[in-house]
């Protein structure tokens, strides 16, 4: 749908937050805590998609409002919605999916975020809040300043924020430990915080299925390559600021995707010869489907080396 | 050593592994009859599993319960029948923190309401290990009055709250630790085949 630019309001020196309603003042779909969108950003030649946690209210029908962080190093796709976009624009904005959500049978839940990870968690919080189960939230942040989040984050006693500068770094295994029987802790941030989470749980006996994460959802820029797609008929070049997926799509060919951040599965593509090496960058595909080179997550990963044929 | 082995069968059919120790980590561990030997085994593997273990243990006219003690948990609780522990499993249950391991033993009835118990409780599914020991009669759930009969040795063999004959399925319910017994005769009223002893 054609959703406008309600407004745009910068929460940090790197983080700004937009604002999308109906241009008709229709309702928009409702969602849960966790869900994102895709925004499409018409780039001249391309049409860049990339996805956005909503941090609106999920009950609000009104609007949905995504933080967006500047990735100066990034593929452009944030640079533009923080030079391009502008109050009253109109940009093509997908319906919300989930592939974060609230396990709703824990009987409490722990909110790990790391940065702009915080965003999945605004929307989680008021969904909790809604339904008056117990939460506690971690906010981890390397300065005040940059801290964005805090800004997005409501004044609860349940919310704990540790800014690593001033000496309150988060400690993952006292946040995990003497949680009550039927805890459910969820991760969003940087792999490390990630790994470190996954790690104390495991030393602390937490099961894997009550760990949860998302890393950042952000195809990664690299060097171009060429691609063969077998079915079409066609070979390509993928460039640097280019995901295979947005290639994929800008030659016409016909590409399935749902998160475009790696780790839904649906770009999932088969490898039908590869001389070279596949940079994985997904959560999808195990160490011993990325060591076989035999799959590829269009929407992320990269290839380096002779060449490589796929079935698409 | 492992406990009794199942013939295999449909995938709701509960397996019991075998208990394997999660080391020193706080335990709740439920023992009754024969599954006593399933902690002294277990034990013997592993001494460390004793440190924080909360045992407790149905004797179900064993006689167990000393040499369970002498394994040293940090405590240890003894009761004639499940539902006479009961509140004591619900209070453990209660106070425990995520990490906690739990151990049970024991016939199939007991095994499943203590895992249904535990899982209301908030336990995940993989925290929990289980080994059978002692007979293979099963709790049974009637699913056409819903009333439950314990220790059915026979099948099929006759509701205990509404006289239907049920035939003993492989089906079973984790919410309430039984297995589910359908009307034998519905289509041919009367004709109800010979009784059979349950076997493992
Ligand atoms: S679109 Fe979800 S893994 Fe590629």
């Amino acid at each position: 749908m054609m959703l406008r630019v309600a407004s745009v309001e910068p929460l940090s020196p790197l983080v700004t937050k937009f604002r999308f309603v109906h241009p008709d003042g229709a309702a928009l779909p409702l969602f849960s805590g966790g869900a994102h969108v895709v925004v499409e950003m018409p780039d001249g030649e391309m049409i860049r998609r990339n996805a956005y946690s909503l941090v609106s209210d999920p009950m609000d029908g009104s609007g949905y409002e995504i933080a967006v962080r500047r990735e100066d190093l990034g593929r452009g796709g944030s640079l533009y919605m923080h030079t391009r976009v502008a109050e009253g624009d109109l940009l093509g904005v997908g319906a919300p999916a989930n592939l974060f959500g609230l396990d709703l049978r824990a009987r409490k839940h722990v909110l790990v975020a790391g940065g702009i990870g915080i965003t999945p968690f605004i929307a989680q919080i008021r969904q909790l809040t809604r339904l008056q189960l117990p939460f506690e939230l971690h906010y981890c942040a390397r300065s005040r300043s940059e801290a964005a989040g805090l800004a997005l984050l409501p004044d609860l006693p349940q919310v704990h924020v540790h800014i690593s500068d001033e000496g309150n770094r988060m400690d993952p295994a006292e946040v995990l430990s003497g949680q009550p029987l039927g805890t459910h802790a969820y991760t969003c941030g940087p792999e490390g915080l990630v790994a470190a989470m996954a790690d104390a749980g495991a030393r602390l006996g937490w099961p894997e299925a009550a760990l949860h994460s998302e890393t950042f959802l952000a195809p990664p820029p690299g060097k171009p390559f060429r691609v063969t797609l077998a079915r079409s008929a066609l070979t390509l070049t993928v460039g640097p600021d280019q995901s295979l997926l947005e290639a994929l799509e800008a030659a016409g060919v016909d590409a399935p995707w749902l998160c475009r951040g790696g780790v839904c599965g649906q770009c999932e593509t088969a490898v039908l010869s590869c001389h070279g090496r596949i940079e994985h960058h997904d959560h999808w595909l195990d160490d011993d489907e990325k060591a076989a080179q035999t799959k590829i997550m269009p929407c992320v990963s990269r290839f380096q080396g002779q060449d490589l044929i796929l079935d698409r | 050593m492992a406990g009794t082995a199942f013939t295999p069968s449909i995938l709701s059919r509960p397996v019991y592994a075998g208990l394997v120790s999660r080391g020193a980590t706080p335990a709740i561990m439920l023992a009754e009859g024969e599954g006593a030997l399933a902690l002294m085994a277990l034990a013997d593997h592993d001494p460390a599993v004793m440190g924080h273990a909360h045992i407790i243990h149905i004797p179900a006219g064993t006689g167990h319960g000393a040499a369970l003690q002498a394994l040293g948990p940090a405590m240890y609780h003894e009761g004639p029948t499940l539902p006479a522990v009961l509140p004591r499993l619900r209070k453990a249950l209660g106070d425990a923190h995520m990490g906690t391991a739990l151990y049970i033993a024991g016939t199939e009835g007991v095994i499943g309401q203590v895992t249904a118990e535990a899982l209301a409780a908030g336990v995940a599914a993989g925290a929990i290990s289980t080994e059978h020991h002692g007979g293979a009669a099963r709790r049974m759930q009637c699913v056409h009055c819903k009333g439950i009969t314990e220790d059915v040795v026979t099948d099929p063999f006759i509701c205990s709250h509404c006289g239907l004959s049920l035939f003993v399925r492989d089906h079973f319910s984790r919410r309430l630790g039984a297995f589910q017994g359908v009307c034998v005769d519905a289509e041919t009223p009367g004709q109800i085949p010979a009784m059979q002893e349950i076997r493992p």
